[in-house]
């Protein structure tokens, strides 16, 4: 059994640019900041799409849906006391070049591939919803679409 | 290039003069005396007294990193060795550590100075004496309170993708699935380096390696082990960037500056990089051959950064030694990148032996082939020909610069 990350989590400032994003899942939803302009999602978020140099960029929801780009198994106790955990790059199915560094939980090792589709579950730690992703159809049940999925 | 084109401003400068410190795992000595032991042996080697040094540029400067990374500041080795200077630079933005080279040989070029002192410092085998190899975005949470993280590590720390270790091991996995990549294939690599190294006596780690051991070795980040990640060490490297013209007064072979690529064309970060199999390095390689005659079969070795093994092969391709996905085939069995194969690789054994010189050995190491000076590691090209093109690259991710070297001009 991995763990689901690592076992002391560094944590981001909640600065004005990134707090939409770090809180986000709050309500269950993943945001990303999109251009009104052109519908471009920015990531890292930016006062400018880069795309249209439009600055009409607001946070919206997304369906917390994508796919694993690439994925690696972390056995080094960069921080001390922690097991082997999943660490991941996850497109977003909205728009596939925006990617994620996340850890993928409830799954094992063997049974993550690229191209395995994956939603987002959140993990809070104190004010951060730190999105974390789990193969979208956990245990073969089509269409689970529910909370904690990865038990 | 077309014959039409302006020459590029680079092919004006050549390196004069090489120099290193002392090289280990804990020396113990300070940052500025392996400076000044590689400064003094450069300048030494050119010909030239502290008093014709009239330009300084070092990697990465002022306040960066871990300790251990960053070695002295300009100005506290200006101030070392009493230079007076007619220009300087340093900095850790750029077309990887050997921006600091470039500038260097573009100052030159333009007439800035005549004589630039070039040199990286590192000293992380002591700083790191007493614990493991750091990650980048610090050692975790040990005593007093967990500082909270901004800017581009705030999206890897909290998933506890801490080190290029593991960024670069989701390279390594996505080359696996694109191409078939195996880690027999990549174990060349380690396994090459560690062969070369038996014949530097400056290099970290000289035991013979076989692809028994490394497949035995303790995993990292999969698909990376302990020998895919280089040695964190103390040592210094200096070079002498001078005008061309100088030439006739050496009593060695200048090193020509032919080209340099510096492109960064895709999103510079290691997880929004449009091709997570190749990223920076595909382009400051693109602009390297958009600046030369030359063509990679002209090359007669290769010294490209292995910081992490996965790298060196990212390399391979970036630079057109062998197609893109290929070098898996490439590098099997290891004749290919052997001191006698096709392309001889990493000829002072690379960091993941020779030392994480940051990659400022690479360049070293160019320059003492070129000029012939291998010793027992020297390359011979077929036809008992001496090496007359080097092509050097230093970093990965997000992070990329390239240089053509030649013996004579090209």
């Amino acid at each position: 059994m991995v763990a689901d990350g690592p076992s002391l989590r560094l944590l981001p400032r909640l600065d004005d640019d990134v707090a939409f994003f770090w809180t986000s899942g709050a309500d269950g939803v993943l945001r990303f900041l999109r251009c009104h302009a052109c519908g471009f999602y920015v990531h890292p978020p930016g006062p400018v799409c880069p795309r249209c140099l439009s600055r009409d960029v607001a946070p919206q929801e997304v369906s917390g849906r994508g796919r694993v780009e690439t994925y690696t198994v972390n056995h080094q106790q960069w921080i001390p006391g922690s097991e082997p955990y999943i660490i991941a790059w996850v497109s977003i199915d909205e728009q596939p070049d925006v990617r994620l560094t996340t850890n993928l939980v409830g799954v094992e090792p063997e049974d993550v591939s690229v191209g395995l589709p994956v939603r987002v579950v959140f993990e809070q730690v104190d004010d951060v919803y730190l999105p974390l992703f789990t193969p979208a159809e956990v245990g073969g049940t089509a269409g689970d679409d529910g909370e904690g999925g990865a038990a | 290039m077309s014959p039409a084109t302006e020459e590029p401003l680079e092919r004006r400068a050549v390196i004069s003069g090489i120099g290193q410190s002392a090289i280990g795992r804990r020396l113990g000595c300070g940052d500025m005396d392996l400076t000044v032991e590689a400064a003094l042996a450069a300048i030494a080697d050119a010909g030239l007294t502290r008093d014709d040094v009239d330009g300084l540029s070092t990697y990465p400067g002022m306040g960066v990193g871990t300790p251990g990374f960053a070695g002295p500041t300009g100005p506290e080795v200006q101030d070392a060795l009493g230079l007076s200077l007619n220009w300087h630079d340093g900095g850790g933005e750029g077309a990887g550590q050997m921006r600091a080279v470039i500038s260097a040989a573009l100052a030159v070029g333009a007439g800035l100075a005549r004589h630039v002192l070039v040199y990286r410092t590192v000293s992380e085998g002591t700083a790191q004496g007493t614990g493991g190899r750091q990650g980048i975005g610090g050692s975790g949470g040990s005593g007093g309170g967990v500082p909270r993280f901004g800017g581009f590590m705030q999206w890897s720390l909290p998933f506890g993708a801490v080190s290029a270790a593991n960024w670069i091991a989701m390279v390594g996995q996505r080359r696996m699935h694109e191409f078939g990549l195996t880690r027999e294939q990549l174990g060349q690599i380690a396994i090459n380096g560690r062969r070369n190294a038996a014949l530097n006596p400056n290099a970290i780690y000289t035991d013979p390696m076989s692809m028994e051991d490394y497949l035995a070795a303790r995993i990292i980040s999969t698909p990376l082990c302990l020998f895919d990640c280089d040695a964190p060490c103390d040592g210094a490297t200096a070079l002498i960037v001078s005008h061309r013209d100088v030439e006739a007064d050496l009593d060695h072979p200048a090193v020509h500056v032919n080209a340099v690529g510096t492109a960064l064309r895709g999103r510079p970060s290691w997880d929004q990089f449009d091709d997570m199999t190749s990223m920076a390095a595909r382009d400051a390689a693109a602009s390297l051959w958009e600046r030369t005659e030359l063509a990679p079969r002209d090359v007669d070795t290769a010294q490209l950064y292995d910081g992490f093994s996965v790298l060196a092969i990212v390399w391979l391709e970036a630079l057109g030694f062998c197609g893109r996905g290929e070098s898996g085939p490439f590098i099997e069995g290891g004749a290919a990148i052997a001191r006698d194969g096709v392309l001889p690789l990493n000829t002072a054994g690379g960091q993941l032996s020779g030392g994480r010189l940051h990659g400022f050995g690479f360049i070293h190491e160019a320059c003492v082939q070129l000029r012939g000076e291998g010793g027992p590691r020297q390359v011979v090209r077929p036809g008992g020909r001496a090496p007359e093109v080097a092509a050097v690259a230093n970093g990965g991710g997000p992070i990329a610069g390239t240089m053509l070297l030649t013996r004579g001009v090209r």
